[in-house]
């Protein structure tokens, strides 16, 4: 046994993704074990090792943890991402699930039958820019520090700069009315674990492609 | 200002339940704002209380909070109902995200279309006696403890207690393969607090009826 997490998914972002850049944010080296067909789906569980049958699941410490809030709750206590008292977690549990939120709309895009699409693009663009991303620019702004909560590298920074990349995949100028988002993700694009990660060969995922979604499907329906 | 906690929703269950679930059982008396039009909902957005211009909205310790999942954490954070350490809160964690996903299912019922409500009904009825309770009856059995986590009463038990609750709502019989649940159900009931939350003329609601249905649509449009 190697020790490090063992992370089994589809070879795909999903909703490992994020639990992906956590680990290497907080520069803790993982494995993969990939999902490709629905047997293997069913193989792990048979086993037992899913608890709702379900995956994301994440060996680590002993534990084979599923349900993704679960596992980026753990990973960030372990490594000190969770603000330093009651408060810093309620100020980072707020903007981590605005983020969820955000993200969840990001993820589904490509899932969206044809019909669907031009209206969905259309309400991520407004939910992004209208609901969401003015806040955390207000919250930078306000305390004109580095990071989103108590002056301190936290998992909210992790799964913002995270949200602000897929949302350029999705419309590449999205940010251009947030010049401290802008400055933001320059800034933590840079901290040493996170630049790791962004560069190729790193374990970080592509965006699902069109042509992938059936494979997918077939292993989750 | 009365210190209290101050929760502003529809006068229903909807996201805002599980809050008053835990606020009731760890033994916490709080005030409601109901809103009851859109332009309420309008003129608190333009106020600047919602940090994403969503309800729930929960005014506790000078924060004005959202999101129904960091609020929960914060109550169970500070009134002792998240374990004693960081692997009991893992299990929690678990063990409340699962216990989620099928209250969703429950949450969003009411709005579906009717030529799918059937569908929905039996999906409910198999995950919760597939899928969901087969896991808590098994971790009660395998530690023959009265609480879900760390021998103590936790924000799990009380996630759990709701969900059956609201289940047999729907499906009175819905736990006849499961005795333990039905011995911890009796228990969970029991507890002061819980009891108290239980009676007629707490601030638990009713389960949701087409009025309900109509005053959400109405408020929340998009």
């Amino acid at each position: 046994m190697s020790g490090k997490p063992k992370l089994h998914y589809f070879n795909g972002r999903g909703r490992m993704e994020t639990i992906r850049w956590l680990l290497a944010a907080a520069g803790v080296e993982f494995e993969e074990c990939f999902l490709e067909t629905k047997d293997d789906l069913k193989k792990l569980q048979k086993e037992g090792s899913l608890l709702f049958q379900q995956v994301p699941m994440v060996e680590i410490d002993g534990m084979k943890m599923v349900q993704t809030r679960a596992i980026m709750n753990y990973i960030a206590t372990k490594h000190n991402l969770y603000g330093k008292d009651l408060k810093e977690r309620a100020l980072i549990d707020m903007y981590v699930e605005g983020i969820i939120d955000l993200n969840e709309l990001l993820m589904v895009y490509v899932f969206q039958p044809a019909d669907k699409k031009e209206q969905h693009f259309a309400n991520i663009v407004d939910k992004a820019t209208n609901r969401y991303f003015p806040v955390y620019e207000k919250v930078l702004k306000d305390h004109g520090h580095d990071f989103l909560v108590g002056n301190q590298f936290s998992r909210a920074d992790v799964q913002l700069l995270e949200t602000l990349l897929m949302a350029e995949e999705c419309k590449p100028d999205i940010l251009a009315k947030f010049p401290l988002l802008q400055s933001f993700k320059a800034r933590i694009s840079n901290i040493p674990t996170i630049k790791k990660f962004l560069q190729p060969g790193s374990q970080r995922k592509p965006p699902t492609d069109e042509k992938d979604v059936p494979k997918v499907m077939k292993i989750f329906y | 200002m009365s210190g209290k906690p101050r929760l502003t929703y529809l006068n229903g269950r909807g996201r805002m339940e599980p809050i008053r679930w835990l606020l009731g059982a760890a033994g916490v008396e709080f005030e409601e704002t109901f809103l009851e039009t859109r332009e309420e909902y309008e003129k608190l957005i333009k106020g600047g209380s919602l940090l994403f211009q969503q309800v729930p909205l929960v005014e506790i310790d000078g924060m004005k909070m959202v999101q129904t999942r960091a609020i929960l954490s914060y109550i169970a954070g500070k009134y002792n109902l998240y374990g004693k350490d960081l692997k009991e809160r893992a299990l929690i964690d678990m063990y409340v995200e699962g216990i989620t996903d099928l209250m969703q299912m429950i949450l969003m019922f009411p709005f579906s279309p009717p030529e799918e409500k059937e569908k929905n009904f039996n999906s409910i009825k198999e995950k919760a006696t597939n899928r969901y309770f087969p896991v808590f009856e098994k971790v009660l059995k395998q530690h023959g403890q009265d609480f879900l986590v760390g021998n103590k009463c936790s924000w799990a038990d009380v996630q759990l207690i709701e969900a059956i609750l609201a289940v047999e709502e729907k499906i009175p019989a819905v736990l006849l393969a499961f005795p333990q649940l039905q011995a911890f159900k009796i228990r969970m009931s029991n507890m002061p607090t819980i009891k108290k939350f239980l009676q007629p003329g707490s601030p638990r609601k009713p389960p949701p009826d087409d009025h309900y249905v109509e005053t959400v649509l109405k408020i929340f449009k998009n």
